[in-house]
């Protein structure tokens, strides 16, 4: 069985975002780069499914060179070889063509990454990859199991969650908690340096959606405090001040 | 040619977040100066698929196929495909949701459309067609142009308030050829909460972290949010710890709320967690800990232990 994780590298989430250059990018000083939390639950599951099923794991980044030290954390994990697409991946469309071209070239049984990136929180690109390939696409997965080509699935819905079967070859968009996160040992570490790397460059359209600036929220009023002895108060002013009660 | 909006039912009626799209869309075509068809998938009456016109659809197009009962995703983005075929429409609009989600994506996939997710305004069209979005889970915005022949709005919920006028909307019987590749998934169970209000769609959220000390002390909680008629959330580390489902964890992980109003109880308020709440229009926040970071992000605070504070408020507010 052969496993497709898509990874994205991400500012940290503790990150305080701040731009830079007029508000047309990201200040980057400072900011550590991780796994994308949602795709650190895909990778997780897939190095599970390796340890059961002897599966192999090919990790996908469309990304710029300095996105490498997440990919080689997720060889550390447990990946076993690694695509790079040499690209800023700044629209859902254009990254999702880039992981259909490399899915049609090796055919994967399973798909796996992230429900959503924390920076663009699109949450689309695994929908568009099942389109242009053709297979369905399930998210927010919660829970993956196989049984042989069924993949028994529990997605969580609006207030519940729902269990599925389907056959393979699928794209899942995977959340918690599908597995554990998994911290890479010193031996992953020292075989990761080895395992290989391959970058390409992109294919495909132009960008359908680019970004022209970027805004931070306007900062809330100072906060008003209400002395616990008179803890009522608080309902009077949701009530009349704020209004939203 | 007309602006084209996916509007989603919850028991046969039109979701709040979808009457939201419905208005949003509405003006996006007085905008463009088109008009604003819906639609509509499932079952229901006439009455309220005619109740789209409240919002500004003067169309309604709706698909009653019975495989189209169960939401789908993937079946849901053909009929959506084939109606914005049908309509010629440019500029498809839709609410955020769990199932919106599923199907935006395949519709974009299928259209090769130009999308903005987590849409907060109306869109300006001076030079081209761009749109403002809440991008790093709500802690920054940014301005996208949306470069593609067709072009698909998601918007978060809760940040257009839609006005309501006496109009029907006239509604149409929708039957597009649907894929049997569409089908392939099949639903096994599904468990919902029933009778509470669902969190995502909630103005009001009453939300508690670990200075609840137990799952069996959540009753405070419950009676509060029962009283304001609101939806209870939780922290990480309570859906962590199965005090909680997953489904009322908010945060950067979870749920992504914007409600009217946020009371968080014995929520420390760590960056992660702020940033699934940080769209709320109204933040309270209640710990002991007179320190807890979370009090620098609230409009209101109180310095005191929940478990005398809650059972107050909630009869201040059965007082109201």
């Amino acid at each position: 069985m052969k496993i497709l994780v898509c990874v994205t590298s991400v500012p940290d989430t503790t990150t305080k975002i701040a731009f830079t250059d007029n508000n047309t990018k990201l200040n980057k000083a400072g900011v550590t780069f991780i796994t994308g939390p949602y795709d650190d639950y895909a990778l997780a599951r897939a190095v599970e499914l390796k340890e059961k099923t002897g599966a192999t794991i090919t990790v996908l980044n469309v990304g710029e060179a300095d996105s490498e030290p997440v990919i080689r954390k997720c060889l550390a994990i447990g990946a076993d070889d690694a695509i790079r697409i040499n690209a800023e991946p700044t629209d859902a469309y254009f990254v999702a063509e880039q992981i259909a071209a490399i899915a049609k070239e090796n055919s994967y049984d399973l798909i796996l990454m992230g429900r959503e990136s924390i920076d663009y929180n699109g949450g689309q690109v695994h929908g568009i990859v099942g389109e242009m390939l053709g297979i369905p696409s399930i998210s927010p997965v919660m829970l993956l199991d196989l049984d042989g080509d069924t993949a028994k699935i529990t997605r969580e819905i609006e207030g519940g969650k729902e269990s599925l079967e389907a056959k393979l070859p699928l794209v899942l968009g995977c959340q918690e908690p599908i597995a554990e996160w998994k911290i890479p040992n010193m031996r992953g570490i020292m075989t990761a340096r080895t395992k290989p790397l391959k970058v390409v460059e992109p294919t495909g359209t132009d960008k359908l959606t680019t970004v022209a600036s970027y805004e931070l929220p306007a900062p809330r009023g100072a906060v008003k405090m209400i002395p616990a002895d008179s803890a009522e108060t608080l309902i009077q002013l949701l009530h009349t001040e704020a209004k939203v009660i | 040619m007309s602006v084209l909006i996916f509007a989603e039912l919850d028991e046969g009626k039109i979701k709040k977040s979808s009457q939201e799209a419905i208005f949003y869309g509405t003006k996006v075509a007085e905008m463009t100066g088109t008009s604003a068809t819906a639609v509509i998938i499932g079952p229901a009456d006439d009455a309220e698929l005619a109740s789209a016109g409240r919002f500004g659809a003067t169309k309604v197009l709706h698909a009653a196929d019975a495989k189209l009962t169960e939401p789908n995703g993937m079946a849901y983005a053909t009929v959506v495909a084939a109606a914005a075929q049908q309509e010629g429409s440019k500029v498809i609009v839709l609410a955020k949701s769990s199932l919106a989600d599923a199907m935006t994506a395949r519709l974009a996939g299928k259209l090769k459309a130009g999308l903005a997710a987590n849409v907060i305004e109306l869109p300006n069209l001076s030079n081209g067609f761009q749109v403002k979005s809440s991008i790093y889970t709500g802690k920054a915005f940014a301005y996208n142009d949306l470069k593609a022949d067709v072009k698909i709005l998601a918007i978060k919920k809760n940040t257009i308030t839609p006005e309501e006028e006496d109009a029907t909307a006239s509604v149409e019987a929708f039957a597009p050829i649907l894929n049997d590749a569409d089908f392939v998934i099949s639903v096994k169970n599904t468990e919902k909460s029933s009778g509470d209000i669902l969190l995502p769609e909630a103005d009001l959220v009453v939300s508690a972290g670990r200075g609840l000390k137990g799952p069996e002390n959540w009753g405070i909680v419950e009676d509060l949010a029962k009283a304001l008629h609101a939806a209870t959330a939780c922290s990480k580390p309570v859906s962590d710890l199965d005090w909680r489902p997953h489904s009322e964890h908010v945060g950067q992980t979870g749920i992504k709320i914007s409600p009217n109003l946020y009371i968080a109880c014995g929520i420390s308020g760590a960056i992660q967690h702020l940033a699934g709440v940080n769209s709320s229009k109204v933040i309270v926040v209640i710990n002991k800990d007179a320190d807890a970071p979370f009090f620098k992000s609230a409009d209101y605070g109180i310095v005191g232990d929940v478990f005398d504070i809650l059972p107050r408020l909630t009869k201040a507010v059965q007082a109201l």
